[in-house]
């Protein structure tokens, strides 16, 4: 239960895909003109995340390394097409209003970027809840950023207007730059609260290498708690590989 | 000891011109064309002008307090993003207005990259197309007391006759400081006499524009059509103190030519190809954006490299 409640702050927090890792900017910048559109967004991903990382999961002794992306699109398109005819059958104003985006979770780089460094080397429950996890976290970055947007934007939050009335929509925000302008304070500010942080000697080391313990697969060579020697693990991705397919054949023979 | 026996490093003539008084004769050199627009618009247009200044100067400041940096509102460059920013405003905009352009332009344009001499762009100019894209209908109404209706570019576009003579004078509708031709010209003749600008952008962005209007236009060599598009507009105004910023132009010598061509071709395109009347602002900003290219393209060979190859 220890593993499930640390993939779910991982995705959340550590890890964000947004303000951390700045993964699947297409869709962050685009979509987020307001917060249902954020959250529908970040929960329709999220879905198509946990689903396709358990199949991953389910599937990884089998998937030939050599032809492990095709396969990962192949299984990720599947359940986008499934949540794609769900979202036109059931709620199609989002359907509408997310329009291309939704075909596009395909490409998006979270989902095969979990697949890739999570599920594929990782068994079902821990990827189940890795995607949980990386989904909340998108979708919670998303529904702030189009909260901000449509605040500013239109004085709404979830459609609700909140602005007094002498206020002024600032129609920018809710264009294609108010996008980044948003984006990059809530990034800013992130920073600011982990380097405060650390200024009071919190050790915080962890959270800014976005550190899921998992030295395995990390790319982040300066972090202090490597538990691994240097040569023999990410750094290399060839004997990384090497040294996976020799525990892979292990567990065969074993 | 006399001065000749020193023995010093490079550079051995030292001008006294530094950012401060540059900035300030840019200043003085916009005064007749604020002054104008105060006379034509009224108190109003004064107190939008002193609101855009101080919201420009005290943001500028209050970030390098809060930043721990040094304070540089001592060389008025703020001075002048803030009063080419109230220039660009039409006077019926709220006080608010000349606040958040301001603040805009100070904080996001130039601070956040850094400030003078890191901007990208012109913090003016990119704070004007912030309000622009922000409250459009607030930026280009130009009703007022004086004027009702129109500008004259608008009317020009949608075939109207325009008085010229008024537009030379600025007895028109439009921002404070972009409606007397007369004023900006002074203005312009102050900054070329002391040195501060030469009119290799601001030449070859008007002569390339006349030739864009006169090709395209749909008039031909119209004595009348032309005057009143060089009249009209912000085309003065940006092309005399905006396109010549140091910071956004390019350093060569051919880069400002090719510069001030580019604007005058997008201005062309924006004013008569483009949904809205007037282009200045947005040819500017992205002539801006294309200065890195302009100057590698244009970059001067070094003495002693390339040239005739034997």
């Amino acid at each position: 239960m220890n593993s499930v409640k640390e993939r779910l702050v991982n995705g959340i927090i550590k890890e964000n895909p947004t303000f951390v890792l700045m993964l699947g900017m297409c869709p962050t910048l685009a979509v987020t003109t307001s917060a249902v559109n954020g959250l529908g967004m970040g929960l329709t991903t999220m879905v198509v995340l946990a689903l396709s990382n358990v199949f991953i999961s389910l599937l990884r002794n089998i998937i030939p390394d050599k032809v492990r992306i095709p396969a990962f699109i192949v299984i990720i398109a599947s359940f986008v097409t499934v949540v794609e005819l769900l979202l036109q059958g059931y709620i199609p104003f989002l359907y509408d209003a997310l329009g291309i985006y939704i075909p596009l979770i395909v490409v998006n780089c979270i989902i095969l970027g979990r697949a890739e460094a999570y599920a594929y080397k990782n068994p079902v429950l821990p990827s189940l809840f890795d995607g949980i996890g990386m989904g909340l976290g998108f979708s919670v970055a998303l529904t702030c950023i189009g909260a901000v947007r449509e605040l500013l934007g239109a004085g709404e939050i979830f459609g609700i207007h909140v602005m007094p009335e002498s206020f002024v929509p600032v129609s920018i925000f809710i264009m294609a730059p108010g996008a980044f302008f948003v984006l990059a304070v809530l990034t800013a500010i992130q920073n600011k609260v982990k380097i405060n942080g650390e200024k009071k000697g919190r050790d915080m080391s962890r959270i800014q290498s976005g550190c899921g313990h998992d030295c395995m697969n990390c790319s982040d060579t300066g972090c202090t708690h490597r538990l691994y020697d240097e040569k023999a693990d990410g750094t290399d991705r060839k004997s990384a590989g090497l040294k996976e397919e020799q525990t892979k054949e292990e567990k065969k023979n074993g | 000891m006399s001065d000749l026996m020193k023995v010093s490093s490079n550079p051995h003539v030292r001008s006294k011109t530094d950012t401060g008084s540059i900035m300030l004769t840019v200043v003085i050199a916009l005064l007749p064309a604020a002054g104008f627009g105060i006379y034509n618009f009224g108190l109003d247009a004064l107190i939008l002008i002193l609101v855009t200044v101080a919201s420009t100067v005290l943001t500028e400041f209050l970030f390098e307090k809060i930043c721990k940096r040094k304070v540089t509102i001592g060389d008025y460059s703020a001075v002048v993003t803030g009063l080419l920013l109230a220039m660009n405003l039409p006077v019926s905009a709220p006080w608010w207005i000349g606040v958040a352009g301001g603040v805009f332009a100070i904080l996001v344009v130039k601070m956040l990259f850094g400030g003078l001499g890191q901007n990208f762009m012109n913090p003016a100019l990119g704070g004007r197309c912030f309000l622009l894209i922000s409250f459009t209908s607030i930026m280009t109404n130009f009703d007022c007391d004086a004027y009702a209706g129109a500008t004259p570019l608008a009317s020009l576009k949608s075939g109207e006759a325009v008085n010229i003579l008024d537009m030379v004078i600025g007895r028109t509708a439009g921002t404070i400081g972009e409606t007397s031709m007369i004023a900006i010209v002074i203005g312009a003749c102050i900054l070329i006499l002391m040195g501060i600008i030469d009119l290799r952008i601001p030449g070859s962005y008007i002569v390339s524009f006349v030739l864009f209007i006169s090709i395209f236009g749909g008039h031909g060599l119209d004595w009348a059509y032309i005057s009143a598009h060089l009249a009209g507009g912000g085309l003065m105004l940006g092309a005399f103190f905006m396109a010549t910023d140091y910071v956004t132009r390019p350093i060569t010598k051919n880069g400002q030519y090719l510069f001030g061509i580019l604007l005058g071709i997008l201005t062309g395109i924006f004013r008569i190809f483009g949904p809205s009347s007037e282009g200045v602002s947005y040819a500017i900003i992205i002539g801006n954006l294309l200065v890195p290219l302009i100057e590698k393209i244009t970059l001067p060979t070094a003495f002693g490299k390339g040239g005739a190859r034997a």
